[in-house]
């Protein structure tokens, strides 16, 4: 479980983050949501440790994260996997050392065991045989899945995904969602997705916080959203018609 | 400047922590001392063979006096090639070359977040990506040097043949006579500060790239700006140390 006290997070004059506190546990689908410059990925890269809250705590399993230094860490930062909003894989790497990478620094495991595993990682995101491809030659969203193989090849407990379906076509972004969600249950993953996709929140959002203004405005699931009477969060869910027209229906 | 300058040492400080796997570290070595070192033989000896060619065509010029043997080309070619224009015209031209690629290469790194993804993983970042790089600069620069003295001394040999200014033989012999061994040690302490410079400086730019594509070109140019400014300046306090 991960759990969040009084996250403050300033930058300058600018106070993105304004006392978040939230509880994520694993199995879920965490989905932080919110409109663009709610903060919802600086909320996220303070939980990673990417920035330093101004002020606040994160909890990994107990373990206060923030008080920790690079050294104190690593050990939990091997428990964790994340999946980056443009992939973020090595471009100099093929996709099979891209996965094996974390393999090769911290564990030590024989080269046909690392292998197997690149190999098990790539089919269960439906990529076996790509094994030599460097991602220049990859699309989006076979870019996204390699980035999930990568996050997945220590078994990670935690989860982290920054905007998985952008720049993707509606029915990729179904596939990435469902992927998400298959491994969140399958490794039994505290999984944390900052999305702003409507499909993403309705279809796997177990637990959804709404950012708004750099405050948690509203809590709750996919189920609870549709019948909330919270004007901004209503106003950011069902801002056209289309969504307006699949709410009255609900 | 203090700013920039504090942030640089903390900078390499960090590079050079004991690395998590040296497997992993020595294979990262490897690839940038053939990306550094065979990566850039071409463009040295070319340039070598250029400076080394009109060094001795220019002295030739200058030394028309009967007084003075023709011998000496040969010599004021050597010491001149050895001490300033193999180390300090080939580190200007890595600076280019290999600056701005590392400059480059890290501040993509940067803003497309694969160096935020090292650092979820765990790894020490700047350990991994500069430490094998400035690693590389010190071995691979100085080699280079001495290839591009020899290189250099055989196109002062070419423009002797080819011209005929100074005869083959007493260019030879001005290779040869009055040779002082310090200016090698003076031309090998050089091209290891340079590689230093080098590799570190724009290193350092890559790292801290902000934005997009934009600022990763801006950081290119001003790492091969600071390093060009750094060599010429080391090359002064490095002579008038050593000399």
């Amino acid at each position: 479980m991960i759990e969040i006290k009084d996250i403050y997070k300033t930058f300058g004059e600018n106070e993105v983050l304004k006392g978040i506190s939230a509880e994520f546990k694993p199995g879920k689908n965490n989905l932080i949501i919110g409109g663009s410059g709610s903060g919802k990925t600086t909320l996220l890269k303070c939980i990673v440790g990417l920035h330093e809250p101004t002020k606040g705590q994160v909890f990994f399993d107990g373990e206060n994260f923030t008080d920790m230094n690079f050294e104190q860490r690593v050990p939990v930062r091997k428990h964790i996997g994340m999946l980056f909003q443009n992939s973020a894989l090595f471009d100099s790497m093929t996709v099979e050392q891209n996965i094996i990478f974390p393999l090769n620094l911290f564990t030590d495991m024989s080269k046909s065991e690392k292998l197997d595993r690149a190999n098990f990682c790539l089919k269960r995101v439906n990529l076996e045989g790509k094994n030599k491809l460097f991602p220049a030659e990859l699309s989006g969203g076979m870019k996204k899945r390699v980035g999930i193989a990568r996050a997945i090849s220590m078994e990670p407990k935690y989860l982290f995904v920054d905007e998985p379906n952008s720049g993707l076509d509606p029915q990729t972004s179904l596939v990435i969602d469902d992927l998400i969600n298959e491994i969140t249950q399958e490794y039994n993953t505290t999984t944390i997705i900052v999305t702003h996709d409507m499909n993403s929140v309705m279809g796997i959002g177990d637990h959804i916080i709404f950012l708004y203004q750099g405050k948690k405005w509203w809590e709750g699931s996919n189920k609870e959203i549709a019948h909330t009477e919270n004007k901004e969060l209503n106003d950011f869910v069902f801002a056209s018609k289309f969504t307006q027209a699949a709410r009255e229906k609900l | 400047m203090f700013y920039h300058f504090g942030r640089y040492l903390l900078l390499i400080r960090l590079s050079f922590k004991r690395p998590e796997n040296f497997k992993v570290y020595w294979d990262e070595v490897m690839r940038e001392m053939v990306s550094i070192g065979i990566g850039s033989l071409g463009i040295i000896s070319i340039i070598s063979v250029f400076i080394g060619a009109v060094a001795t065509i220019q002295t030739a010029f200058q030394l028309v006096s009967d007084f003075i043997p023709k011998s000496i080309v040969g010599g004021i070619t050597r010491d001149s090639t050895i001490l300033e224009f193999s180390p300090t015209i080939s580190a200007l031209v890595l600076a280019g070359r290999v600056g701005s690629s590392i400059a480059s290469e890290i501040g993509t790194m940067r803003v497309t977040e694969q160096i935020d993804a090292l650092e979820i993983m765990g790894v020490n970042a700047p350990g991994y990506l500069i430490a094998p790089k400035v690693i590389s600069g010190l071995t691979m620069i100085p080699l280079l040097n001495i290839i591009s003295i020899g290189l250099g001394l055989i196109g002062g040999y070419i423009a002797c043949a080819a011209s005929g200014d100074v005869s083959t033989a007493d260019y030879i012999r001005g290779l040869t006579d009055g040779f002082n061994p310090l200016i090698i040690q003076v031309t090998i302490v050089k091209s290891i500060f340079f590689g230093f410079i080098i590799t570190s400086i724009c290193a350092y730019q890559g790292f801290y790239t902000s934005g997009g594509a934009l600022e990763v070109g801006q950081s290119a140019t001003k790492g091969v700006v600071y390093s060009c400014i750094m060599i010429l300046f080391a090359d002064l306090i490095i002579s008038r140390v050593m000399l």
